[in-house]
């Protein structure tokens, strides 16, 4: 025996395979995606929806969660969209993606001479061979589900040599319960410098189901800081992927805060391809009530010389569930690797719960790799010391978790995105013990 | 300023504080000497109001009021200062922040209004600079990576700042050289006043060498033993606390 027999299917997956046989003459695309997207779906029917004994999902068993699957969303939607500014006072050129279309009249590119924005249906339509490429080594049944339904996004070109001083926020949107299965694509050329800001949102209440799947490669010396902001409504479910590789001497730095939806995963993959590359990866997770957030990790050292740090903060309060699932791989070839993986988890409640599980996979026998994790509640020395100085309990919290995830939220290095997000941060918290648990 | 009456403390059941007695009248300087083990310690954080002591019997009039069900945060701002033996390090909290928010809450749980940046720093580079706290610490995590001596000295300097009316030291001595003990108690008797009581808890006498109490107290045993004047430490430099051992405590 090897493979488990897959025969029975969920609802999700019946309605999901359903929606595909009727969507699959309507989603756009060049006849080679067309057949990339039978492909996809195949393997997504071969894997089924990730579950307990999926070891990279074992903490977010989606057969389980994903009960029922919201119609899918094709073409232009949510016309009368109000897009939420949910980082007030950051300048940054906005490009908008509502149920996964790109939406120029709603977008801001000012500032961005030189950067070529185009609608993934378009790369599509050329069957642009970039499509697909940096996710084609993923074994993720919720990524090949995405490159079956994906129907839009942005593609985003940053030059050679470019230096973009102003941020490039992707906001997307979800308008209304609709499953929305959206792909961008950033190409970042060598010597370029450029910030990239991922934010999702989406109504409260509204069941909608969002499948984010990102690629990107940065050039030879790039500088590249990218943030997300997961902030979906929260009854969505918001599973987020990015894969990335970056090349010789190129600096990566990445940061992921997750607050919003009832059930996300944020998957961040990132590849080595060229030597001397560095990569910093932080994560600030801040949940209650509900709520279920995981942030998955692949870091792949597959050349020599390579460093990576990674720092992920949990706060979670109520019956809060928070993952961390870290994988640093480095193979052979990749001397010197130098990685480093931290992860913290903040209770702020008896009922919540953090689940964590660091790897490292090492096949090279010159290198320096380590990994920790700790979880705990508010050092109630540490809360003593501050009452004793008259600052009352909840603000003394307040102190206490603003600084335990400002460690993360300031490792990327950011000044204007850390501020934005560490506001985001002292919102969460003032309005802690408000929520109906 | 400060009756205790009868005080009985325990911690998961055992008891530490078994009768405490002590009167620190209004502008006077106490000093509580005693063996380790003899609740000392125990007695200051009782008086700072920490959660995890049972007070099962004895009050603590404060400024005319049993403060005993106070919590620790109201008896802040009601004028109760600790200087730990053991000061926190904080990660992430500068220790300007921190000693902005201390400052603030007290004056508005006080129903005084916020002070403003300019006046704020004011005060402060005037404390500091007594107390040699270099703007450098001030930026720096509250108590990370300070040495001993900058640590005591952040409390004093944290005490200049509150202006408590009852300032409880503990150990404040404990791990200062000769230098940093010179400037902690200089610090420390500057803002001695006829306003201010103070309770200086120490097992040495040569703290009490820089800060001259008006009275010492004995304690062993969770208790008060035998209270005299400033002579009282000399004596038991001398010879020990063999003769207060009592029941271990």
């Amino acid at each position: 025996m090897n493979a488990e027999p897959r025969i029975l299917r969920t609802q999700a997956e019946e309605t999901l395979a359903l929606e595909f046989a009727a969507a699959r003459t309507q989603l756009p695309g060049s006849p080679a995606i067309a057949a990339a997207r039978e492909a996809a779906f195949a393997a997504f029917q071969k894997l089924g929806l990730p579950h307990r004994r999926t070891e990279p999902w074992r903490y977010t068993d989606l057969r389980a969660l994903l009960r029922t699957v919201p119609p899918l969303a094709i073409g232009t939607s949510g016309d009368d969209v109000v897009v939420a500014d949910l980082l007030p006072g950051l300048d940054r050129a906005r490009l908008v993606v509502v149920d996964g279309a790109f939406r120029p009249e709603l977008s801001d590119l000012s500032g961005l001479d030189g950067v070529t924005i185009r609608p993934l249906v378009d790369l599509l339509r050329d069957g642009d061979t970039r499509v697909g490429q940096q996710i084609a080594p993923l074994n993720d049944a919720v990524v090949s589900l995405n490159s079956a339904l994906m129907v839009g996004g942005v593609a985003i070109d940053v030059p050679a040599d470019a230096r973009i001083a102003r941020a490039i926020e992707i906001a997307h949107v979800t308008s209304s319960a609709v499953a929305s299965h959206v792909r961008n694509l950033v190409t970042i050329g060598a010597d370029a410098s450029v910030r990239i800001l991922e934010t999702h949102l989406g109504p409260a209440g509204s069941a909608y189901q969002a499948n984010i799947v990102t690629e990107a490669t940065a050039g030879d010396r790039a500088k590249v800081i990218w943030a997300k902001l997961q902030s979906e409504g929260d009854a969505a479910v918001h599973l987020g992927t990015l894969a990335v590789s970056i090349a010789t001497e190129t600096q990566f730095d990445h940061l992921t805060l997750m607050t919003g939806a009832a059930i996300s995963r944020a998957q961040t993959f990132v590849t080595y391809t060229g030597e001397n590359a560095r990569a910093g990866l932080f994560g600030a997770t801040m949940i209650r009530g509900k709520q279920h957030a995981d942030i998955a990790l692949g870091v792949d050292h597959a050349v020599p010389n390579g460093a990576s740090r990674e720092l992920f903060k949990a706060v979670m309060d109520g019956r809060a569930e928070g993952v961390f699932q870290g994988r640093i791989v480095v193979r052979p070839d990749a001397q010197k690797t130098d990685g480093r993986m931290m992860t913290q988890g903040l209770l702020l409640s008896e009922d919540a719960s953090f689940f964590v599980k660091p790897e490292l996979e090492i096949f090279a026998d010159d290198v320096q790799c380590a990994h920790g994790a700790t979880s705990g509640e508010i050092d109630e020395d540490i809360l003593f010391y501050l009452l004793s100085r008259g600052i009352p309990r909840a603000e003394a919290e307040t102190l206490l978790v603003t600084a335990f995830l400002a460690e993360a939220i300031e490792g990327l290095g950011d000044e204007a995105i850390g501020d934005a997000f560490e506001e985001i941060a002292r919102n969460w918290l003032a309005t802690r013990g408000q929520e109906a648990a | 300023m400060l009756e205790i009456k009868n005080l009985h403390a325990s911690i998961d059941g055992k008891e530490i504080l078994r009768g405490v007695d002590l009167v620190v009248p209004t502008g006077e300087v106490h000093a509580i000497m005693g063996p380790n083990g003899s609740g000392k310690s125990t007695l200051s954080y009782v008086l700072a109001g920490r959660d995890g002591y049972d007070v099962t019997d004895g009050e603590i009039i404060f400024d005319g009021q049993n403060i005993v069900e106070t919590p620790a945060e109201e008896r802040a701002a009601a004028g109760v200062f600790l200087a730990f033996q053991y000061p926190l390090e904080i990660p992430g909290v500068a220790t300007m922040t921190f000693l902005k928010a201390a400052l603030n809450a007290q004056r508005k749980a006080r129903g005084e209004d916020e002070l403003t940046t300019p006046d704020f720093m004011r005060r402060v580079k005037a404390a500091s600079e007594k107390l040699n706290v270099t703007q450098e610490m001030l930026r720096r995590p509250l108590n990370v990576g300070f040495s001993g001596g900058e640590k005591k000295r952040n409390e004093i300097l944290q005490m200049a700042l509150l202006e408590p009316k009852l300032a409880i030291l503990d150990e404040t001595d404990s791990g200062l050289d000769i230098d940093a003990l010179r400037i902690v108690s200089e610090g420390v008797n500057a803002l001695r006043s006829p306003d201010r009581s103070m309770l200086v808890i120490t097992h040495y006498q040569r703290l009490l060498d820089h800060i001259v109490p008006d009275k010492v107290h004995v304690m062993s045993a969770g208790r008060i033993v035998r209270t005299g004047g400033p002579e009282l430490a000399l004596e038991l430099e001398a010879k020990g606390y063999a003769d207060y051992a009592g029941e271990p405590a």
